[in-house]
């Protein structure tokens, strides 16, 4: 039987490497909500040609929730904002190595959270 | 990942392991005494016998004549066989014979899902369900059970005790009240069965339900009280075992363990209850002095803990439930199993479920809060020891997800 939470699941969990907060950020975006359980704050600072220089999140929610923000970041860090943008769930999901199907709406949380991040960042840029 | 040795269970309101005495008691009845109480031959006869003796000792515990217990398959079949078997019964019932009259069922809010959604389900069968309220410690008011009962009114189900919280509601109280109005009262036993003392008759409960697996004995087996008299309607049809009223050939076994552990657990219930409680209180004040911004769920056990005066006699002696400030329970859960500690959010049920515990926001919770639970729920084998490693980890644990979790 396979585990409920995979290997990287447990290791991210355990041990996320993009926790934090970025002063001075170009870009947060907040989603979630209080009722589901999972609420995620991404921060990035983005250098020339739009490149995510640096993310860092908070996340409070499950296990997979948290794995799944700390594994967004990484998938995303070194990329221009556009492209980070095309990250989509099962990108996540297959870097995690797999998710527990009741689990899958963390990855499309960390996709938004993402997004908004994103979003937050060139609203910030046209002003 | 590194291997933990240790290994604490502190989740026995979710199930528990089935005592050696019982398993010892058990074991003939599944090979050589492995007879079908329904043949009339030698092995027949001997599985009834072990099967009269087991209805025996179980009434024997809660006051009840031998006559007024069925065994089921749970607590979850008993819970619905008294809800819908009550509701079918008074629909062929003269006395209600107005389309409209005899189809009005009260329950609480806290109730455990399988009468939640029985009720449910009659509810769309066209009776008319009151969920009442209770108050912050999950504690319902007699008189809101006393102001809801209607000419209508064919059936009050309240929860003994709260599987999450561990409230024990005033059971006696409301029986009194449902005995005067001349309605049915049954009462959901499965968390306190076997922990605390019931006694139906001078509870006036006319139905009763327990579970084995809750109290050290096998899964696969519960009980219905049934007093003599009301009347209930089977949901499950066949060959007529337990009066009619529950037919299925009768797992002998299981039975047996279950009348096991029931002796097992009346006769050191006193003994064992206090020594849980204090194991219970010293874990309540342990997390809420080691941890900032915890607050203990369900009725406060020690004096002073919110300013205000102990309810101990109110919380199951093996139960404890928190709520941490900007922790989601799940992240708790699998954080506590790392490191060798088998604990749980709200219920084990809710382990499928995303939506905050029903019972955690009848007692007021915001969701967020309600997210942040943690059920720590004491046993048998729960040592002194196993509380202190327990103190000793958690603070980090809540302190850590609170890093990750930043200020959200």
């Amino acid at each position: 039987m396979k585990p409920y939470y995979s290997k990287e699941v447990i290791k991210r969990f355990t041990n996320p490497k993009n926790f934090g907060e970025i002063k001075n950020a170009d870009g947060v975006g907040r989603v979630g909500n209080p009722r589901c359980g999972d609420i995620m704050k991404l921060y990035i600072k983005v250098g020339k040609k739009g490149i995510i220089k640096d993310i860092k999140f908070h996340t409070l929610g499950c296990a997979a929730a948290i794995a799944t923000s700390d594994m967004a970041c990484d998938l995303v860090k070194g990329k221009n904002v556009k492209e980070a943008l095309k990250l989509d769930y099962e990108k996540i999901v297959k870097a995690l190595g797999d998710l527990p199907p009741i689990k899958i709406h963390c990855s499309i949380l960390a996709r938004e959270g993402l997004k908004a991040a994103v979003e937050n960042y060139e609203k910030r840029k046209k002003k | 990942m590194k291997k933990i040795k240790k290994k604490i269970y502190l989740d026995y309101s979710a199930t528990t392991p089935v005592d050696l005495r019982v398993v010892r008691a058990m074991l003939p009845y599944l090979s050589e005494k492995f007879g079908n109480t329904m043949s009339l031959h030698y092995f027949g006869q001997e599985a009834k016998q072990a099967l009269e003796e087991s209805r025996e000792l179980l009434a024997d515990l809660i006051g009840a004549k031998p006559n007024e217990i069925i065994f089921t398959s749970s607590a979850t079949e008993s819970n619905n066989l008294a809800l819908k078997g009550i509701a079918l019964a008074s629909l062929g019932n003269p006395a209600f014979a107005k389309a409209s009259a005899g189809k009005h069922i009260i329950i609480s809010q806290i109730e455990h899902p399988c009468i939640m959604e029985s009720a449910k389900w009659l509810e769309d069968q066209g009776f008319e369900i009151t969920r009442l309220p209770v108050d912050k410690y999950g504690l319902i008011n007699s008189n809101d059970v006393k102001k809801a009962i209607t000419k209508k009114t064919i059936l009050v189900s309240i929860i003994h005790a709260s599987n999450e919280i561990g409230t024990i509601e005033p059971i006696k109280e409301i029986g009194r009240i449902c005995r005067e109005k001349g309605v049915y009262f049954h009462t959901d036993a499965a968390q306190s069965f076997g922990k605390i003392p019931i006694d139906v008759n001078k509870m006036n409960i006319d139905l009763l339900t327990a579970s084995s697996h809750k109290m050290y004995g096998p899964k696969g087996v519960g009980l219905l009280f049934i007093r003599e008299g009301v009347k209930i309607e089977p949901i499950l049809h066949g060959g007529g075992q337990e009066t009619g009223l529950r037919s299925s050939t009768v797992n002998i076994p299981a039975i047996v363990g279950f009348a096991q552990t029931g002796k097992i657990c009346q006769k050191e219930m006193e003994k064992e209850g206090r020594r849980l409680k204090k194991l219970r209180d010293k874990l309540i004040k342990g997390v809420l002095n080691k941890i900032p911004d915890s607050y203990l769920n369900g009725p406060p056990s020690l004096p002073g803990s919110f300013g205000e005066a102990s309810h101990s006699e109110k919380r199951l002696p093996n139960n404890a439930n928190f709520w941490f400030k900007g922790v989601e329970g799940e992240s708790i859960i699998v954080k506590l199993d790392l490191m060798g500690i088998a604990a749980s959010t709200g219920s084990a049920c809710s382990s499928t479920k995303l939506e905050p515990s029903h019972v955690l926001l009848a007692i007021g919770l915001k969701d967020e809060q309600a997210h942040g639970s943690l059920r720590l729920s004491l046993g048998r084998w729960t040592k002194d020891s196993d509380v202190d490693y327990l103190l000793k980890v958690l603070p980090g644990i809540i302190q850590r997800l609170r890093e990750i979790s930043g200020k959200l």
